[in-house]
């Protein structure tokens, strides 16, 4: 027992046992709750960070599994409790203790069962958190599981609007993702004999003898994971989860649930498949196009101020996508910057739209307007994290997004080493920043340029709880937008030995 | 390094920008005067430091100064991504025009923008936009040169929008960001394109491939196409002009900073910056010509019968910067930045001026206004002088650069001459028209007390006014165009009057002198009436007005019709009816609500009465429910533990509520 290979289960598991403690307090004692939420998210947060700067980066490392505890679990079917965070998962795992720690105080205002919500908020972060540090596949798939229920009554009891039809679409669209991946769990057990995720990589699929082909294991296990993300056709629970979640929910949906998605899709599809990764990169890379262009078009139409941001999501999302399967390092390091900034800067987005529904009562976009005078605070966070969102340099949004299309820019994969498809569908993605640039800065025009309103006199603006929480989000995306190697170096060492595999 | 010092150049309004928004607006709300103070004193610092760093420039070998660089990122094996600084001949002349220009309007802004309860605010955005603006031209590599190209079109969409609560400059600034993006889409796809060939962003090592010959063919051509792509939005060229007219909606003194000296002329400056690439590609340096030229009549043309004086000036804008890039197609770098550099003081001058008279009359409607020129004398003479120099009047510095440009399209590009040519006599009349209906006749407004601005505002116009008389003459021995390494230098008095010995000077003068007359006759001594030459010319006369009708085929047919009212409608409606209509109506609805989860949904209920009774058994139903729709045991031994958390917290709640 030390600290290297118990500080990862320590993280993991001091939020769920923060619920099981919030559990035993009465609902009258509501402050105490929050503090006991804060304490048992701060924590973890800390030793994240602790976990973050000892981080080994040098390219020796490169594919070392680091701060791992592998305990034999169930010996039957060789199931281990193998947690470890590699260049890839860190960065995600970090993101998740940030906002686990954030959304508390987001969620400082909920008074209805306080007991309940945090609870449940605390027990979705241990959830994600252990999807990001598992090892083994069982673990992951359970973790992936948890997550589930907490969501689901996280939106059908605190949410708004009709929240028991959207709860119930997001726990139906992932289960049936869930049962995809489940088979493909199945169907990589009976192949390899293991649930290893570090020897299935190591080993390489080929190297056993398959009950099916890899293509059908593949596209099995990337259900799950294009359900999540979310993958056109698979897109139309997130607007619905995301318009009628409370914001806390929001915040953790769109900055660390969907990459889970994006990071299955890295350490599972793409690492133990990587011939069948880049024979069907076609068509994920279209696909990713598809997200970005259409959700960007639909973002367009939206006339919910929330909507609107969960569909520049699935546009966002298709920068993940597009990263990941142009299989080079530079997009999939890109990649996974967008993933990391996506969730600072669409985790403000819907912190700060829930702040002006929260004060103005108001979220359909037509009826705002005019609030720039009246809540001059709100107005400038909510402005920077549109910047973002746009892509503007000195923010994160756009060295993430400038490495993807520089790497898929000179993908190989698409019709035998060709690069002309690569340029094709790299310059249409470009076009999504055009469009986001649109739908962000008319969004702006529409709620807080333009006369003042009467009926919004005397709004409440961002009161000290909500500027701090604001100001975390914006020094971060400041920060990385303007030194990215601090991710860079760590996401590298996570992604060469991939690149490796694929082979160049 | 000795030569550290040009980072502070930029990074002191930086500073400025940061005290201002962090330290002076929410600690010294009540002393607004100070953000001011804190912009001049920094931007006074950086146009000092740019002097010393023309002079050691003057001096140096090659006219370039080696500033050490910083490693930024590391992308991929061996790749690093450095941020660095370029400091030859061409940073030289723009740091100057930047600075001296920046610290004009910043003086200049004390007196325009007092009593504005944004003044923080203002400031806060001027010290970044001079900023980003200092960045851009000192910029080594095309990724430096991009993020803060993207910087001063933020600065620019945030000053556009200053007075937000008017619908119609929260309207312009969006149009201006987003119309200068799709140029920005083609500059950074060629960014990404270039580095896919070279493998590099820096634009040295760009240059020196362009001149060996490494960097040919098509992918130089398209490279080059994409870069100007991006001129063409910042510097608002034909087709992407029309933002550039709606930015007036802005301050005035923003409107000559940043829409008429220095980021409108930022698209042609990125030209010059990466000029060997358009230099070996015909292909490229005609497009660039043809634009320019094109730009530069159609421009000017809409100008001849605008009524708002800011809006002549925008569009005089435009047709200047499209002189500008001729001149970088025909002549190269020296010639189109000589123009650039003239313009850039006059025409600030020129809307300082407006803006002062708006400070007078309130207006900037010239019909409403007439006879200014008893009231504000002062105003009145720097205006006339840089009309004048606008119009090419010898020895005015307009007429210096103007007349490089005319002689090296008549060499290279004849057609082009010609319609360029004929925007000289445009540009004469419609200058002087303004001069005529703002200075001239009588006083047509709103009773009003006319007078003459602060001190504070017609002493930058006088600066100004010293510069568009003489900064044409900084070439009379040919000394601009060597800093650049064009031409040796020769005599004054040769530069001075030599220029005569050629037709060409004597064929524009004529035909500045002859616009000139024109306006006076029309709108000063009214020999000709404005109204019978309108009707005699209706056809024509409609099609200035209205500007070509472009701004209505872009936002009423483009934008309304095809895109959001077809496209994207089409996209949204295939999203909720197809898409998710179609999975609820057959798959949540009919098949799995109705039947397998309706106990979901009572168990749901429940839990939201806050029936605690029943949690234990429902979740047990749920189990079961949700079982049935999965295959396969392990899944339900995921479950299971996920359960029994939640039963653990569940049972929690059930004993500790007794």
């Amino acid at each position: 027992m030390n600290f290297n290979n118990t500080v990862l289960s320590l993280i993991i598991f001091l939020p769920m046992m923060g619920a099981l403690i919030i559990a035993c307090i009465s609902n009258s004692r509501a402050k105490l709750i929050k503090y006991v939420a804060a304490l048992f998210t701060l924590i973890p947060l800390i030793l994240g960070v602790i976990v973050f700067i000892k981080f080994d980066r040098s390219a020796a490392m490169a594919g070392v599994m680091q701060f791992d505890a592998n305990l034999s679990w169930i010996p039957l079917i060789k199931a281990y409790y193998h947690v470890g965070l590699d260049g890839i998962s860190m960065p995600l795992f970090l993101l998740m203790d940030l906002l686990g720690f954030l959304v508390v105080l987001i969620s400082w205002k909920i008074d209805l069962r306080p007991r309940e919500y945090f609870a449940w908020l605390l027990l979705l972060e241990a959830s994600i958190l252990g999807v990001f540090a598992s090892l083994d596949i069982l673990l992951f798939f359970i973790f992936w599981e948890i997550e589930v229920i907490p969501m689901f009554f996280l939106i059908s009891i605190w949410g708004a609007g009709r929240k028991e039809y959207s709860a119930l679409k997001y726990v139906l669209y992932t289960l049936f993702g869930s049962a995809m991946m489940l088979a493909g769990i199945l169907c990589l057990y009976f192949t390899t004999g293991s649930l290893s995720m570090v020897d299935i990589m190591h080993n390489g699929i080929g190297s056993y003898v398959s009950v099916v082909p890899t293509a059908l294991m593949f596209f099995l296990l990337i259900g799950g994971f294009a359900v999540k993300l979310p993958v056109f056709p698979f897109h139309t629970w997130l607007p619905d989860a995301h318009t009628d979640a409370p914001t806390a929910v929001s915040v953790v949906l769109a900055g660390a649930l969907l990459k889970m998605g994006g990071y299955g899709m890295i350490r599972i599809c793409v690492s133990f498949f990587p011939a069948v990764a880049r024979q069907y990169a076609p068509l994920f890379i279209a696909l990713a196009v598809v997200n970005i262009i259409y959700g960007a078009a639909v973002t367009l139409k939206q006339t919910d101020i929330k909507r609107l941001i969960a569909y520049s999501s699935v546009s966002h999302m298709g920068f993940v996508l597009l990263g990941i399967f142009a299989l080079t390092q530079v997009s999939m390091v890109g990649a996974t910057m967008q993933m990391v900034s996506h969730g600072l800067i669409t985790g403000l987005l819907f912190a700060t739209a829930g702040l002006v529904m929260h004060n103005t009562h108001e979220r359909d976009i037509a009826k705002l307007g005019g609030l720039a005078r009246q809540i001059p605070m709100i107005t400038v966070i909510f402005t920077i994290a549109g910047l973002g969102a746009m892509g503007v340099p000195g923010t994160s949004g756009f060295i993430a997004e400038f490495m993807t299309f520089l790497g898929s820019f000179q993908s190989n994969v698409l019709f035998h080493g060709s690069t002309l498809f690569a340029h094709v569908f790299t310059v249409i993605a470009i076009l999504g920043i055009l469009m986001g640039a649109g739908y962000i800065l008319w969004l702006l025009q529409r709620v807080f340029y333009g006369p003042p309103q009467d009926k919004f006199n005397g709004v409440h603006d961002a009161d000290k709880l909500e500027r701090v929480y604001s100001a975390i989000f914006i020094i971060l995306i400041f920060t990385i937008g303007l030194d990215p190697s601090i991710l860079t170096n760590i996401i590298k060492t996570g992604i060469s030995p991939i690149i490796h595999l694929i082979g160049g | 390094m000795q030569n550290n010092f040009v980072w502070l150049i930029f990074l002191l309004p930086f500073l400025s920008f940061l005290v201002i928004s962090l330290f002076l607006k929410p600690l010294f709300k009540d002393k607004p005067k100070l953000a001011g103070y804190v912009t001049i004193a920094a931007v006074a610092a950086s146009f000092i430091l740019s002097v010393v760093v023309l002079f050691k420039l003057l001096g140096a070998a090659d006219h370039k100064l080696i500033v050490p660089e910083i490693n930024w990122v590391i992308i991929e094996n061996g790749v690093t991504i450095h941020l660095g600084l370029m400091i030859d001949s061409l940073t030289g002349i723009m740091l100057m025009v930047v600075t001296t220009v920046s610290l004009m309007v910043q003086i200049y802004s004390q007196g325009y923008m007092k009593d504005d309860p944004g003044y923080h605010r203002y400031y806060a955005a001027m010290s970044l936009f001079t900023t980003a603006m200092l960045g851009l031209v000192m910029a080594d590599s095309l990724l430096l040169a991009f993020m803060f190209w993207e910087m001063v079109g933020l600065c620019s969409y945030l000053l556009i929008g200053f007075w937000f609560h008017k619908p119609s400059a929260a309207n312009a600034a969006k149009k201006a960001f987003i119309v200068t993006r799709i140029g920005d889409f083609g500059f950074l796809a060629a960014i990404i394109f270039l580095y896919a060939h070279t493998g590099t962003f820096d634009i040295a090592t760009l240059q020196n491939m362009a001149v060996s010959g490494m960097l040919a063919g098509s992918v130089l051509t398209w490279a080059a196409i994409g870069i100007f792509a991006g001129a063409v939005g910042k510097s608002a060229q034909f087709p992407l002009h029309v933002w550039l007219p709606d930015a007036m909606e802005g301050p005035t003194p923003v409107s000559a900073l940043i829409h008429a000296a220095t980021m409108a002329a930022a698209g042609v400056f990125l030209v010059a910056r990466t000029y060997p690439l358009f230099e070996h590609s015909a292909t490229a340096l005609h497009t660039v010509a043809i634009v320019g030229g094109f730009t530069a009549i159609f421009a000017a043309s809409i100008a001849l019968v605008q009524n708002d004086i800011k809006r002549v000036l925008a569009y005089s804008t435009i047709s200047q910067l499209g002189y500008m890039m001729l001149g970088l197609a025909t002549g190269g770098v020296a010639v189109g930045i000589f123009h650039l550099f003239n313009h850039a003081f006059f025409k600030a001058l020129l809307f300082l001026g407006a803006g002062s008279i708006n400070h007078a009359t309130q207006t900037f409607d010239m019909r409403e206004m007439g006879g200014l020129r008893k009231a504000m004398p002062k105003t009145y003479i720097t205006f006339l002088i840089a009309a004048t120099s606008l119009a090419g009047i010898w020895p005015l510095s307009g007429f210096w650069s103007k007349d490089a440009i005319l002689s090296q399209a008549l060499d290279k590009q004849p057609i082009i001459f010609v319609l360029v040519l004929i925007t000289v006599f445009m540009t004469a009349f419609y200058m002087f028209r303004v001069i005529f209906l703002t200075f001239g006749g009588t006083y047509r407004g709103k009773e009003h007390h006319l007078h003459e601005s602060f001190s504070v505002m017609t002493i930058p116009l006088m600066v100004l006014t010293v510069l568009a008389v003489g900064s044409g003459f900084f070439n009379l021995n040919g000394g601009f165009s060597s800093f650049f390494g064009a031409g040796e230098t020769h005599s004054i008095l040769e530069g001075l009057f030599g220029i005569f010995k050629e037709p060409l000077p004597w064929i524009s003068l004529l035909l500045a002198g002859s616009g000139i007359f024109l306006a006076y006759a029309i709108y000063s001594r009214k020999w000709i009436s404005a109204e019978s030459l309108g009707k005699m010319f209706k056809p024509l006369y409609q099609l200035f007005y209205h500007k070509y009708w472009v701004d209505e085929l872009y936002e009423g047919i483009i934008v309304k019709k095809i895109l959001m009212g077809g496209l994207f409608k089409a996209a949204h409606f295939f999203d909720t009816k197809v898409i998710d209509g179609g999975i609820n109506t057959f798959m949540i609805q009919k098949v799995i609500v109705k039947n397998f989860f309706a106990g979901l949904f009572a168990f749901d209920r429940k839990g939201v009465d806050g029936a605690v009774n029943g949690v234990a058994g429902t979740t047990l139903a749920a189990g079961k429910t949700i079982r049935k729709a999965q295959t396969g045991q392990l899944q339900f031994y995921g479950l299971i533990i996920g359960l029994g958390v939640i039963a653990l917290i569940v049972s929690v709640f059930i004993f500790s509520r007794v």
